[in-house]
């Protein structure tokens, strides 16, 4: 077993880094292997260094983290509410985060920081409404997962119908810009919204590798969890604030990229990880890995019209996703 | 040693109380029995006991009130096997016995030899050590009740509870946990074992607590609370008490006609 993990991590780092030497190198304009190593040391050719260190570098980081962040995100939530369905959109944040986005449209913002940020604004907006509906909703004053995943799913729907009452009253231009962004992209990469990605996903990733124990002994069920010592309430929460917050980060950053978060984890699960701490770190790299791979598809399968990041994403998954079906059954 | 002493339980929204002052001890080395009908308080106690149910009046304590122990020094004294359990996830058996070493590890103490052997000795105990190396949802009913009993040994706490164990159970599996749970009182850990079962519980316990509607009915050995008016008017149907043929147990036999109507 220990053996097979050292050189499964080796496995998962290399795939990612080569997938990403491959996205940098491939594009409207293809840049040698050399090419792209001489660039990123500053040498040769003043538009491949151009090329690579301003426009696809930052693109293949934005990719690399927005896929960490989903994957390590739904490994979390997977396992600390009990449900294998469970993905980080599923709780509201990318709803809220559309929201806030098309709002930011809609009022005619066009500077790039205050779309993200209202993005980032919506999604972390709805998971505080979740967790407040989810309290109401129970009975008791204790919120469990189940009123809780419910909570998330009507706030989401509720968020998308406030979407189409804003669109409906926008601009053609506004609702392309705002569509653009529901499918989800890496095109807009730069190094600053990378930067702020790159904290984001550090501290809230670190934070639920830290807890990743708790959350072992939260996909017990809250009775045996309660009995292990963990405070079942307090650490549910928790865990879908972090994982909510990952994922709110990466919708700000890159738009909605569907199905990573929820079809990763299982591909980690399958590879045979059980413990949190791996399966979270595993889920990230090779999520990273994915959308690494799905961008460098967007812009070039159909070069020169770019196809959105979210659309390649979800057709990659929905097959996956029907093996893992067909080999549990 | 789990004590509780008048202790009150209430859930918010509902006019009567669960648990309605219920006294009683469940002592080191002896298997004591908690039993009575649906929805008498059996799990509020348990509950209780856990922190996870408000507490009105009175105490359960665990050595010290359980209200002052953290939520970890609670899982270090007291194991517990909830009525009901699937993880989200299959885990191999190992590794979810494993699990019971969390109050003692935290969040990041990687496992010591002590944990390692504390993990062995109670897949031995709980006789599930053939099952080591397989999942979780490749267990029949039976093996699955005993590797839970192991997660909950490995927590290596003085006092165990387990609620309803054996629902499920053909008769050979639940014969083989009520032989378990009486070899665990015996070895000197506090068994609180909450069940339907009165005939087995009968046959094993050192002492029974019988609730209704919140409060004690009877309490005591086996003799003491197997008599059949008392059992009547708790159940509200008609039984006799026969014997067991082995050992003279007293054994419960309701009768087909209700009777009131």
């Amino acid at each position: 077993m220990r053996r097979f993990r050292s050189w499964y991590w080796l496995a998962l780092g290399s795939a990612l880094l080569v997938t990403a030497v491959i996205a940098v190198a491939n594009g409207a304009v293809a840049v040698s292997i050399d090419a792209v190593f001489d660039a990123l040391l500053g040498r040769g050719d003043p538009t491949a260094i151009a090329i690579v260190r301003d426009l696809r570098l930052p693109r293949v980081a934005l990719g690399a983290l927005v896929g960490a962040g989903l994957g390590a995100s739904g490994a979390a939530l997977q396992g600390a509410l009990r449900n294998p369905l469970a993905e980080p959109y599923l709780l509201g944040v990318s709803g809220g985060a559309a929201v806030g986005a098309v709002i930011a449209f809609a009022v005619g913002a066009t500077s790039d920081a205050v779309i993200t940020l209202a993005g980032f604004a919506g999604g972390i907006a709805a998971v505080f409404v979740a967790l407040g509906v989810a309290r109401v909703g129970a009975r008791t004053a204790r919120a469990d997962v189940r009123t809780l995943l419910i909570a998330g799913v009507i706030v989401g729907a509720f968020a998308n119908a406030a979407i189409m009452v804003a669109l409906a009253n926008s601009s053609p231009n506004n609702i392309r810009g705002a569509l653009w962004w529901m499918m989800g992209s890496a095109a807009d990469a730069t190094w600053q919204r990378v930067g702020w990605l790159a904290v984001s996903i550090l501290f809230a990733g670190g934070a639920l590798v830290y807890w990743a124990r708790e959350i072992d002994v939260l996909s017990l069920g809250e009775d045996t969890a309660a009995s292990l010592g963990v405070d079942v309430e307090r650490a549910g929460r928790r865990a879908f604030l972090i994982a909510a917050l990952l994922a709110a980060a990466t919708v700000a950053a890159a738009g909605l990229i569907g199905f990573v978060g929820l079809v990763v984890p299982h591909i980690a699960r399958a590879m045979g990880l059980r413990a949190h701490r791996p399966l979270i770190i595993a889920s990230a790299l090779t999520a990273a890995t994915l959308v690494v791979a799905a961008d460098l598809a967007a812009r070039t399968v159909a070069a020169p019209t770019e196809l959105p990041l979210g659309a390649i994403t979800a057709l990659l998954g929905v097959p996956f996703f029907l093996i893992q079906l067909r080999r549990v059954a | 040693m789990i004590a509780f002493k008048d202790l009150v339980v209430s859930y918010p929204g509902v006019a009567h109380n669960a648990v309605d002052g219920v006294s009683f001890v469940a002592e080191r080395g002896r298997l004591t029995a908690l039993a009575g009908p649906n929805g008498s308080g059996k799990s509020s106690i348990v509950r209780a006991l856990l922190r996870r149910a408000d507490i009105l009046r009175g105490v359960a304590t665990l050595g010290r009130d359980v209200g002052t122990l953290s939520y970890a020094e609670l899982a270090r004294g007291i194991a517990v096997v909830p009525q009901r359990e699937e993880p989200a996830f299959p885990v191999q058996v190992r590794e979810y016995v494993a699990l019971g070493r969390y109050p003692h590890l935290g969040l990041w103490r990687s496992p010591s030899r002590d944990d390692e052997a504390a993990v062995a000795e109670a897949l031995a105990q709980a006789g599930v050590v053939d099952l080591s190396d397989r999942n979780t949802d490749a267990l029949s009913g039976g093996e699955w009740q005993r590797v839970r009993i192991a997660r909950a040994l490995a927590q290596k706490a003085p006092a165990i509870v387990l609620d309803e164990p054996t629902t499920f159970l053909d008769v050979a599996h639940e014969m083989a946990i009520f032989e378990l749970l009486f070899s665990l009182a015996r070895s000197g850990l506090a068994v609180l074992l909450v069940s339907h079962q009165l005939n087995l519980v009968a046959r094993f316990a050192d002492t029974i607590v019988v609730l209704d509607h919140g409060r004690i009915a009877i309490s005591g050995g086996p003799n003491d609370v197997m008599r059949a008016d008392r059992l009547e008017s708790i159940y509200e149907w008609p039984v006799v008490i026969s014997r067991d043929p082995a050992i003279g147990a007293p054994a419960l036999v309701p009768l087909r006609r209700p009777l009131h109507h």
